[in-house]
Parts: structure tokens; C-alpha cells; sequence
């Protein structure tokens, strides 16, 4: 792959002078339009399945289970997408991923903002003892818990509700929250603290007007990935949402594909809807996401 | 005072995750009707059901080969692409964007997915090799008792790079360039630098995707529980998909003994993640 073009070499003094003195010269030569190269190769590694379920959308369902299978469609179908959002089960499932995924991260953030803060910034008794028990929490899944889960729910009559499913993404959620903006908070100057107090600003005030500016790029990661947690959680739904008409995305869109009917092409096409909006927030905090995973989990 | 900051996190921490906690152990100790009702205790013989459960050696090895395999291939794998993420090249940004969908896709989806792909009679992945003249007939990835764990170990890996390469991006990029221009003048090899710089600098991110990958992966229900959906008994589960099939999936709807088997679990990770940074750190102090 690195033989190197001549008519290429003249505009291959690029931006990564570092490696190249160490490298040999034909590299240097075939770098500018090798490296986009196997930057596509790499992609296309990641994107593949999703490229194959695109195409699934496009064909009806009898083309995907033909044998033997091609991997373009045989026959196109264009109506899958108009079909899908015109389906009230599918709608039902959009709404309660919307509700409980906004829910759950609304109380993560309000939550997780005050302890993270208060942890970080003042020594008291049962201090360690709360950051253990939110250490613990991390290792806990609601997986293994989910019998625990449904018994709890059930006890209280909140099984098949919203509530049960916010609550528990909140909770699970939390632990990271709390962890990353703890070392947010904990890397601030206190003297930035102190002068804005002296200026005559309360303790909540200093935290929503100093604090918080501040640890904007740990609060959006936190943010994010909970709700990307939430929106993708999968077990405690299959769990507890019994009334189809209540379940999020992730467990109703498999009734498209049952031994009954199958139905790939909406089950792609509803899944793709489900991954877009999650595709769109990621690309808009990547640069936030390596800041953020720095300063709270790697250091 | 300390209260009023912390209240609100205690109270979901208490409620949501201490009281389902609770709740297991209670039932660890019931015996359960068929239909859920709770006939009284039952001592431990719910753990000595799990223990003396003929499949459990099985799962057990299951579970080692499904988290040793996906951590360290994704570790490696990952190590690698970071490397390349954090060169300078036209349309990195576009690569970035790519390597993260798999992480952004639910798992589920993800999984469902691979069950096509995977699939012997309309799979793409058959149709693929069998027009490479790879193979002559096609593989049944999930059916056959050889290829299910491998093909559920690369969906595993698939769906766990993303995340892992992002920290190392991190971690590398926390690491200042002034150290290398520094090796490089000395004349050091791009190997020796990778082995003597890089890798040492790159170790807290490194214990952190591992120790974060391997709670991820032990947990982690979706991929085996659909990949593996249509193959009877438990020779291809985990203790996780073992435990909710147990309670949820068997012939015996056993509650009491999904809820030990759900303990185990819980004891399990912790032990392995203790022992796992146990080792790390006397390699540290060794070393």
C-alpha cells in the first residue's frame, strides 16, 4: 500500500513533521494519502453491520430471508421509514425511550452535581464511607440485580410504570456521574472558591455561577453518557415492562421479528431511528468525551 | 449539613440499589412456587441447588473464556487504534465519528443484528465467503458447537473497542510530546519508544479500561442471550444469561435459585476485578 505517487510528493509536508524523521523516506512520500486510506478501511471495520442493516431497511423482508442471501437487495422497498413512524406501537416504544431516558439523566445531573461537589470539597465523618458505597454501586449491574429489581417493584406496585425505569437507570447511572465530576471538581482551585465568596456569593451561588462554568466538559460527558445508558438499557425493560405498549425501543422493536411475523425490514429501519439520534449526540461532545474521560476516570 | 448536599444521592443509592440488593439475598433464602409466590425459607439450599446444578462447571468455564478472551483482544486491538486516531491525517474526524457508532448502538440492536449476519440459511457473512471461495458450504456460526463462542466473542469485542480506544486516545493524549522529541534526539527507535514510553505512561488508562471493561463484559446480557437464543440448555451461557434463565426461562422458573445464582455473581466480579488490580499494583511496585 506504500508506494508513493510522485505527483503527490510535493504536497506531503503536512502537519506531522514529528514521525517522519524517523521514518523511512517512500513512507514519508505515501503518508498524505495512505493515512485516509486506512482511515477508511477502519471505518468501513466499524460501519459495515450498519451499512448491511441500512440495506436491510431498503428491502422488503422476504428479499432478507431468501436464500441463497445476497448482500445487495434483490428488490427494493423505499416505504419502510413512512411505515414505521406511522405505526402507533413503534411511536408508543419512541415515546417511553424519550421520557425515561430524559428523566433518568435530569435526576443523575441534579443529583449527582451536590454530592460530587460536596465530596470534593469538604472533609466530614462517613466521607470515605459514601465514596465506597459509590464505588460499590459501579460494580453492581442492574443484571445481576434484576430478580432483587422486579421483587422491589413488585412489593411497591410500580412494575410496568416509567417511574420503576427512571429510578433504576438514575441509580445506576449515578456512581459514574458522581466519579467523573468528582475529579472535575476536586482539580478546581480553592482560591477561585474563596474570592467569589469574598465577593459576597453564597456556597450555592459560587457552585452554580464558578463551579459549574468549569466543569462544563465533565457535565456534558456525564450527561451523555447517561443518557446514552438509559436510552440503550435493555434488561430491566425486558424485565418489568410487561404492557407492550409501555416497553422503550430497545425491547418492543424485537416484536417486529418474532416466530409469528417476521418484519426485518421495519426491525432495521426502527432500530436505525433508534441509533441516529445517539450517533448525532456522541459526534457533537467528541471532543468533550476524550477531555472528559481524561480528567475523570483516567487520572 | 453533609446530609442535605448527599440526601438525594443516598436515598436512590439506598432505594434503588442497596433495597433490590436486599431483596436478592431475602430471596436467596425463600423457596418460590412455580408461579412466584413465596412458600417460606429455605435455608441454603438455593445455593446448594446452584452449586450442585450439573451445567454450572460449564458456565463457569463459559464465562472465564467470554471475559479473558473479549477484555484482552479488545485491550489489544484498542491499543493499537488509538495509535492511529491520534495521528494527524485528512478525515480523522470522520473516522473518529465511525469507531464510535457501534458504541452508541444499543447492544441489543447490535446483537439482533449479528443473529442475521451470523444467520446460516439468509446470513451476509455466508453469503460473503461463500463468493470469496472461502468456504464451500456455509457456516452455521450459531448453531455449531465450535463456532458459537468465537462468534459471539468478536460481536463482544466489536462493541467493546470503541469505548476502550477513546481512553487510550485520552490517555495518550495526555501524555506531552516533549517526552518523545526527547527520545527521538537520543536515537531511539519508534519500537523501543512505543515499548520504554508510550506503554509505561499509557498504564493508568490501561487499568482503567481493563477494570472497566472486564464489570462491562462479565455483565454484559444482550449479545449472548440473542446470539445464542436458539440453542436449548445452558452449554454456550454465561453466569449472567444462566442466572436470568434460571428465573425467568427454565422449565422450573426457579426464583430462589436465580437469585443465589445472582449473588454469585455479584461476589464473582468483585473478587476478580480485586484480584485483577491485586496483581497490577505488585507488578507496579516490582517493577
Amino acid at each position: 500500500m506504500a508506494t508513493a505517487t510522485p505527483a503527490l510528493t510535493g504536497t506531503s509536508a503536512s502537519a506531522d513533521t514529528a514521525t517522519t524523521s524517523a521514518t523511512p523516506g517512500g513512507w514519508r512520500r505515501a503518508r498524505p494519502w495512505a493515512m485516509p486510506l486506512i482511515g477508511l478501511g477502519v471505518s468501513l471495520a466499524f460501519l459495515w453491520p450498519y451499512l448491511v442493516m441500512l440495506l436491510g431497511a431498503f428491502r422488503p423482508s422476504s428479499d432478507v430471508v431468501q436464500t441463497p442471501a445476497s448482500v445487495l437487495p434483490r428488490v427494493w422497498k423505499w416505504t419502510t421509514f413512512p411505515e414505521v413512524l406511522g405505526d402507533e406501537r413503534f411511536l408508543a416504544w419512541l415515546r417511553t425511550s424519550v421520557v425515561v431516558a430524559l428523566a433518568s439523566t435530569a435526576i443523575v445531573v441534579v443529583v449527582a452535581i451536590p454530592a460530587a461537589y460536596f465530596t470534593a470539597r469538604f472533609r466530614f465523618r462517613g466521607r470515605m464511607a459514601f465514596l465506597f458505597l459509590v464505588l460499590v454501586t459501579q460494580m453492581f449491574s442492574p443484571t445481576s440485580l434484576v430478580v432483587g429489581i422486579y421483587r422491589e417493584f413488585f412489593t411497591v406496585n410500580l412494575v410496568n410504570t416509567y417511574l420503576a425505569l427512571i429510578l433504576t437507570n438514575a441509580a445506576f447511572n449515578l456512581a459514574f456521574a458522581i466519579w467523573i465530576l468528582h475529579g472535575f471538581f476536586a482539580s478546581i482551585p480553592r482560591e477561585l472558591e474563596e474570592a467569589s465568596e469574598l465577593d459576597g456569593c453564597g456556597r450555592v451561588g459560587t457552585l452554580w455561577r464558578v463551579m459549574l462554568p468549569l466543569t462544563l466538559p465533565g457535565l456534558v460527558t456525564a450527561t451523555i453518557f447517561t443518557f446514552i445508558a438509559a436510552w440503550n438499557e435493555y434488561v430491566v425493560a425486558l424485565t418489568l415492562m410487561l404492557d407492550d405498549s409501555r416497553k422503550p425501543l430497545t425491547v418492543g422493536i424485537n416484536s417486529y421479528v418474532t416466530g409469528y411475523e417476521q418484519n426485518w425490514d421495519q426491525l432495521f429501519g426502527a432500530s436505525l431511528i433508534a441509533i441516529v439520534p445517539v450517533v448525532i449526540l456522541f459526534a457533537l461532545i467528541e471532543k468533550h468525551l476524550v477531555g472528559g474521560l481524561t480528567s475523570g476516570a483516567v487520572k | 449539613m453533609a446530609l442535605l448536599w448527599l440526601a438525594p444521592a443516598l436515598l436512590l443509592i439506598l432505594g434503588v440499589v442497596v433495597w433490590p440488593a436486599v431483596e436478592l439475598v431475602r430471596a436467596s433464602l425463600a423457596r418460590f412456587s412455580i408461579t412466584g409466590l413465596n412458600k417460606g425459607s429455605a435455608g441454603l439450599d438455593n445455593y446448594r441447588n446452584v452449586l450442585a446444578n450439573e451445567s454450572l462447571g460449564t458456565v463457569l468455564a463459559n464465562t472465564v473464556v467470554w471475559v479473558v478472551a473479549v477484555v484482552a483482544l479488545t485491550i489489544l486491538i484498542s491499543l493499537g487504534l488509538a495509535q492511529f486516531l491520534t495521528k494527524d491525517f485528512w478525515g480523522r474526524r470522520f473516522v473518529r465519528w465511525a469507531v464510535i457508532v457501534p458504541w452508541a448502538a444499543s447492544l441489543v440492536i447490535t446483537a439482533r443484528l449479528f443473529s442475521l449476519i451470523y444467520s446460516y440459511y439468509y446470513g451476509t457473512l455466508n453469503a460473503v465467503l461463500l463468493k470469496l471461495h472461502l468456504v464451500h458450504t456455509p457456516v452455521d456460526f450459531l448453531g455449531n458447537d465450535r463456532w458459537i463462542m468465537p462468534s459471539m466473542v468478536a460481536v463482544g469485542v466489536f462493541v467493546s473497542i470503541p469505548f476502550t480506544a477513546y481512553v487510550f486516545v485520552a490517555g495518550l493524549n495526555a501524555i506531552p510530546t516533549d517526552v518523545y522529541e526527547a527520545a527521538r534526539i537520543d536515537g531511539a527507535s519508534p519500537w523501543k519508544i512505543w515499548r520504554l514510553i508510550t506503554l509505561p505512561l499509557l498504564r493508568p488508562a490501561i487499568l482503567v479500561a481493563t477494570v472497566l471493561n472486564m464489570i462491562y463484559v462479565f455483565n454484559s446480557f444482550p449479545i449472548i442471550y440473542t446470539l445464542n437464543e436458539s440453542n436449548p440448555g445452558f452449554a454456550h451461557d454465561t453466569t449472567i444469561t444462566f442466572m436470568y434463565k434460571l428465573a425467568f426461562k427454565s422449565a422450573e422458573k426457579d426464583v430462589g435459585q436465580s437469585a443465589a445464582a445472582g449473588l454469585f455473581n455479584v461476589c464473582l466480579i468483585l473478587v476478580a476485578v480485586l484480584v485483577y488490580l491485586r496483581v497490577s499494583r505488585w507488578r507496579e511496585e516490582e517493577s
